[in-house]
């Protein structure tokens, strides 16, 4: 790891990736309309990077499919994250990535909901309120720096399988 | 005198009156002979001694020019005098330099050096030049000439001994420029290659290279020397490589750039990590060992990047086969054995860490180290796989066993180094029970992903003699039965399948007698429910287990022993179904005959398949066709599925792969006898042969589609055969099946003569025969052709494209005739859909005839010289056609465009972007289609070409994402991403209207089409954004 700065998790725990989704018949077919799936959800914010390590959200276990959940007819996507360790300092920029992603890959119909796993993060109300309010939202994207690492962090650059 | 005269005034002219071309002149005397060398010393006497710093310069110029260009013509004598004149000059004015140095190395590459010379032209050299004050070219020279003397006096320059070393260093130290650091290493690795004395200058040559480690070089942007980092790398690490007399000083130095924070010196260090084992022995390594191991285990632990966990593993390999091979004194300790401990030491607990959590990397480390020899595999599985069937017992939670059992898998797959050899036992043969049970109590455990893990471990204990007992083989079929029976997971089925193939291959009596007598059972088994109070979900899961038990025959038949047990099911399938049982819908039968092929395709080439193939499966085949088409002109008759086009089609494939391979003899009668059943109704090898006659299969008759339809067969047999297997009566042949192809009705029927006509014309060899073979058909396809009101103007046509293929991929002469025949079909109301369309198969390899697997006559290269020779005729006719025809050669264009090889797109694309642009507005979707994949690659890698039209290229390709077909839209989009990839400049201004114009894509109802939406959208986010 590079030295000089301090990380926030030296050594996180690196978990199993679910690898590329199957695609069945159905997925071929001109005839049948696929509903956007949890799976599919997933797939979207799986592959974010994480801030500070050149790993995956998923590979850190951030985001599980057992935490994304929508329904195509209500047009609402509600996504918990978990940080690796309860003093994470980077959670609010991981949640704000995650938003960042949704926005970008979902029709604006959907009401996106992105907030911390319960229990596992100390500052877990005042993250949330920051991810629930657009406003905010919209401000942070306006500041170039934020913007940047954002960006980095959904900059789809790391190989598809790290691990077997 | 008059050649002196001529010489001086050619001296004087390039001396005073600096005309360079004089020179070659000079040269060019010299090289006829008209003047000698000594006369053009005598000659240039006065210049070479005159006060003049920049006259004397000129005159070794020309001296240096000249003798460069025959220095092969020079005496010993001369060779020798004209050495000492230059180490002299050496000592001259700075500026004369450049010239002496040019004159040694062409003296240098002189065949006829004296002995003596080279040490002491070396001696002048290292003395009186510093070389490092020189200019790059000259520092160059002084490269070229030690490697003109290392190449042709070898000898001596050993005999300088440490002294040349010592030169060269002095020489080379603080060189800068890339092409002069290439010659500097070439030098080096000779030095440390070929064994000159490195004395006591190990550590400066060392120091002088290694100082260059890892080497850090960006080409400038136009790269006009095309010298790239890898070169450098490479030819530095030759050097740094090549003796064990570095290791001392190598060896740290590698641990200190594994550290490095840079990826490419990782790499670099770890690579070369790799490459110098192959000589070190384990004295140069041991003191390094505990350091390097530290090293290792760190990168592949914290896996940042595969690269440089995949160089770190095999440096371990390396470094551990190393290890491996040094021979074992009596009095040390063995150091494989410590290294291996110090290994397991760090890695082994890893396996048993309740959390599982550094478990991936510690197994990577120990199989790496496992892979390098057999006995490093032996000591790891020792305590390693023990330690893992402990664990496996003692977890409960699916997914650790299934890592676990991934760990397991790592160590049963053999590497190929670690091959027990003769005599010795497989590494795991002290584990083969519990590892058996292991796999077989994972094959019933309900987890997905632990039965696909298991079902690979078995494959690759399969792999290894004696670690499956009989007894376990057994098992094992069973255990794979009762999977294919009863699993409908797509991930278990595909592992099922492939450990049943490689399984079957290797003991293929077990397997013929357990397996394929239930396969057979359940297949032929009768529903439970007689009458029709089945759901149609019960059907529908029954046709499932069928299509599964068929696809298993198919994937074990390999060995001969299992294709005789299992084609005749896959046979007895065909015929229950012709029979009508009802028991087989027409979707099974056609994939009962794709893995009939499958058999035909992967059965092992031998005389005893071949002849199954030729006396068993050809002739019922035939004879079950036969039958169904006879049947069903019957009357009331039941119509048997192997009447209908997709199941002849399916046919057609099994046929001709078992053909292509059978033997030539068997082939011929094969052939024959396919030839006299078409054309005289021959049936006597059939099997049963009750048919009435005549058969007359070829002719035309009113009724008979049924009949004429199964040309597809004699196409798959004699089409596919051996060039060198000769076909009887072939005139005949060719006549029939002209007409037929001409005059049926029946579409199947007249397309499958019309290929069977081309794969016999693509085969003849060429002469008068078949010229008027051809003749003849021309005469007639023109006849009809011409004639717009022929009811038989598509069967002609058809006739054309086939053979106009047939020809064109062989390169004879007619073929331009047929294909201009097509050209001017373009702008025809009723066909020139149909001869737009055509160009895509006369580009493409179809599927069942006229390619290599039926050892057709086809060159390479035929779509390049297709195209150049008829693309301007296409633009001609594109721009001069009138609007309601330019479609058609739009869509031929695009059509050949496609098909062609992408460098050639790429230098073709100027010219064809605007007809492109043009066909992507265009409404038929398969124009759109074929368009817009061959835009995609060349988006990938956009030529300067494409700049002006970017702004056409985005509206078209926006207004594409809503096109009703989902392939459209997809290729579309997968279009605009790869223009996001722009320079952003060009693309900057389309960026707001793209995002605005996917957001509608992101809402598409096709997932497929979602992904690339969210893609691509998410790229054009990232244009001209910080971050990116």
């Amino acid at each position: 790891m590079s030295g000089g700065t301090q990380l926030d998790n030296e050594n996180p725990q690196i978990f199993q990736r679910s690898g590329e989704r199957l695609w069945t018949a159905e997925d071929e077919d001109e005839d049948i309309a696929d509903p956007i799936d949890d799976r599919e959800i997933f797939d979207l914010i799986r592959s974010i990077n994480d801030p500070e390590h050149p790993l995956s959200l998923e590979d850190l276990n951030v985001v599980e499919q057992m935490r994304v959940h929508v329904s195509d007819p209500e047009s609402t996507v509600t996504v918990e994250f978990t940080p690796t360790i309860p003093h994470c300092s980077m959670a609010t920029l991981i949640g704000l990535s995650i938003k960042v992603k949704l926005l970008r890959s979902l029709p604006s119909r959907f009401k996106i909901d992105v907030h911390i796993t319960p229990g596992t993060h100390a500052s877990e109300d005042a993250v949330n309120k920051q991810l629930a309010d657009k406003e905010r939202v919209a401000a942070a994207l306006e500041n170039a720096q934020l913007l940047e690492v954002v960006n980095q962090c959904l900059a789809s650059k790391l190989p598809a399988n790290l691990m077997p | 005198m008059a050649a002196n005269s001529v010489l001086l005034g050619l001296v004087e002219e390039f001396v005073s009156g600096q005309q360079d071309s004089k020179a070659s002149e000079t040269a060019t005397g010299v090289k006829t002979g008209q003047f000698t060398v000594l006369e053009l010393v005598e000659a240039l006497g006065l210049s070479l001694t005159s006060s003049q710093a920049q006259t004397r310069g000129r005159g070794v110029q020309l001296l240096s020019l000249v003798l460069q260009e025959c220095y092969a013509s020079l005496s010993e004598r001369e060779v020798e005098v004209l050495v000492a004149f230059y180490e002299n000059r050496l000592k001259d004015h700075y500026a004369i330099t450049p010239y002496v140095l040019q004159g040694i190395k062409a003296l240098t590459k002189c065949p006829k050096l004296p002995p003596g010379l080279s040490v002491s032209i070396l001696k002048s050299l290292f003395q009186d030049v510093h070389v490092q004050s020189l200019m790059l070219k000259e520092r160059s020279c002084v490269y070229t000439i030690l490697l003109n003397l290392m190449e042709s006096q070898e000898e001596e320059l050993k005999g300088l001994g440490a002294d040349f070393v010592f030169g060269f260093v002095q020489a080379m130290d603080g060189e800068r420029d890339p092409r002069n650091l290439l010659l500097a290493f070439q030098i080096a690795g000779n030095i440390v290659h070929r064994g000159y004395e490195l004395g006591k200058f190990t550590e400066e040559l060392f120091e002088v290279t290694s100082c260059y480690f890892p080497i850090d070089f960006t080409p400038p942007p136009s790269d006009p020397h095309g010298i790239t980092q890898e070169d450098l790398i490479l030819s530095l690490r030759t050097v740094l490589t090549g003796t064990p007399r570095f290791a001392e000083y190598l060896l740290p130095l590698i641990i200190e750039k594994v550290d490095s924070d840079v990826q490419s010196a990782k790499l670099d260090s770890l690579q070369t990590l790799t490459a110098c084992t192959t000589l070190y022995t384990h004295k140069d390594l041991a003191e390094f060992l505990t350091g390097l191991w530290t090293s290792l285990r760190r990168e592949v632990f914290q896996t940042a990047s595969e690269k440089v966990e995949a160089a770190s593993l095999s440096a371990l390999t390396a470094l551990t086969a190393c290890l491996s091979r040094s021979v074992r004194h009596s009095d040390s300790e063995d150091g494989l054995e410590v290294f291996l401990d110090l290994v397991l030491r760090d890695c082994q607990h890893h396996l048993c860490e309740p959390d599982l959590k550094l478990v991936w990397p510690s197994a990577k480390l120990l199989q790496a180290a496992a892979g390098a020899s057999y006995r490093a595999s032996r000591k790891i599985a020792a305590s390693v796989v023990p330690l893992l069937l402990e664990q496996y017992s003692t977890r409960t939670q699916c997914a650790q066993r299934r890592t676990l059992l991934e760990v397991v898998q790592g160590f049963v797959q053999p590497a190929q180094n670690s091959l027990p050899g003769d005599g010795e036992e497989s590494i795991l043969s002290g584990f083969q029970q519990p590892l058996c049970s292991l796999v077989f109590s994972a094959l019933s455990e309900s987890n997905t992903g632990l039965r696909v893990i298991a079902s690979r471990v078995l494959t690759a204990l399969g792999q290894q003699p004696g670690l499956l007992l009989p007894s376990d083989v057994e098992l094992a079929a069973d255990h794979l039965t009762r999977l294919v029976l009863e699993e409908d997971e797509p991930q278990i089925c595909s592992a099922v399948m492939d450990c049943s193939c490689a399984l079957a291959r290797l003991y293929p009596d077990a397997f013929a007698s357990k397996m394929i007598p239930k396969l057979k059972g359940e297949i032929f088994s009768e529903p439970m429910v007689q009458d029709d109070g089945s759901t149609p979900a019960q059907t529908q899961s029954r046709q499932a287990v069928r299509q599964r038990c068929v696809a298993a025959l198919a994937v074990m038949s390999s060995k001969p022993s299992v294709v005789q047990e299992s084609a005749p099911i896959l046979l007895e399938v065909l015929s229950s179904a012709h029979a009508g049982s009802g028991l087989f819908s027409l979707e099974e039968v056609v994939s009962t005959c794709h893995s009939l092929q499958r058999v035909a395709a992967q059965a092992q080439d031998t005389e005893e398949t071949g002849r199954f193939f030729h006396d068993i499966i050809i002739p019922r085949l035939l004879g079950l066709a036969l039958q169904a088409a006879l049947q069903g002109e019957r009357e009331g008759a039941q119509q048997s599925p192997l009447t209908e086009e997709a199941v002849l089609s399916a046919l057609v494939p099994v046929m001709s792969t078992a053909c292509s391979r059978l033997q030539s003899q068997m082939a011929a009668l094969t052939a024959s006898r396919a030839v006299s059943l078409f054309l005289d109704g021959d049936v006597s090898f059939l099997p049963e042969n009750d048919f009435p006659s005549p058969l007359q299969l070829l002719k035309k008759q009113s009724e008979a589609w049924r009949r004429s339809q199964l040309v597809c067969l004699l196409m798959a047999c004699v089409c596919s055969m051996p060039r060198s297997v000769e076909i009887p009566q072939i005139d005949r042949l060719f006549e029939e099946l002209e007409e037929l192809s001409c005059t049926s009705p029946h579409p199947f029927s007249y397309t499958a003569a019309a290929k069977c006509f081309a794969g016999l014309v693509n085969k003849r060899p060429g002469g008068d025969q078949l010229d008027s073979v051809l003749e003849r058909m021309m005469k007639r396809i023109s006849s009809e052709l011409d004639c717009a009101s022929s009811s038989f103007r598509v069967q002609a046509f058809t006739l054309l494209l086939w053979v106009a293929k047939a020809l064109l991929i062989r390169y004879h002469p007619l073929s331009t005739a047929l294909t201009d025949k097509l050209f001017s079909l373009l702008p025809d109301p009723e066909l020139a859909d149909a001869a737009a369309e055509g160009f895509s198969l006369l580009l493409s390899d179809p599927a069942d005839v006229l390619n290599r697997e039926c050892h057709a006559d086809v060159r390479i290269m035929y779509r390049q010289r297709f195209f150049t020779e008829n693309s301007a005729k296409l633009f001609q006719g594109f721009y001069s056609a009138d609007k309601g025809r330019k479609p058609g050669y739009l869509k031929a264009l695009s059509h050949i465009v496609n098909h062609l090889p992408r460098q050639v797109q790429l230098t073709e694309l100027p010219a064809l972007l605007p007809l492109l642009l043009e066909a992507l507005s265009s409404p038929d979707r398969r124009v759109q289609l074929s368009t817009l994949s061959c835009l995609h690659p060349v988006l990938m890698d956009p030529p300067p070409a494409l700049t002006p039209q970017v702004d056409g290229l985005v509206s078209h390709l926006l207004k594409l994402t809503t096109s009703p077909g989902m392939a459209v839209r997809i290729a579309s989009l997968r279009c605009l991403h790869a223009l996001s990839r722009l320079p952003e400049h060009m693309i900057l201004p389309f960026r707001a209207r793209v995002i605005r114009a996917l957001a509608k894509a992101l809402d598409d109802r096709k997932r497929l089409v979602r992904k690339e939406a969210v893609e691509a959208r998410g790229e054009w986010f990232l244009v001209g954004c910080p971050g990116r």
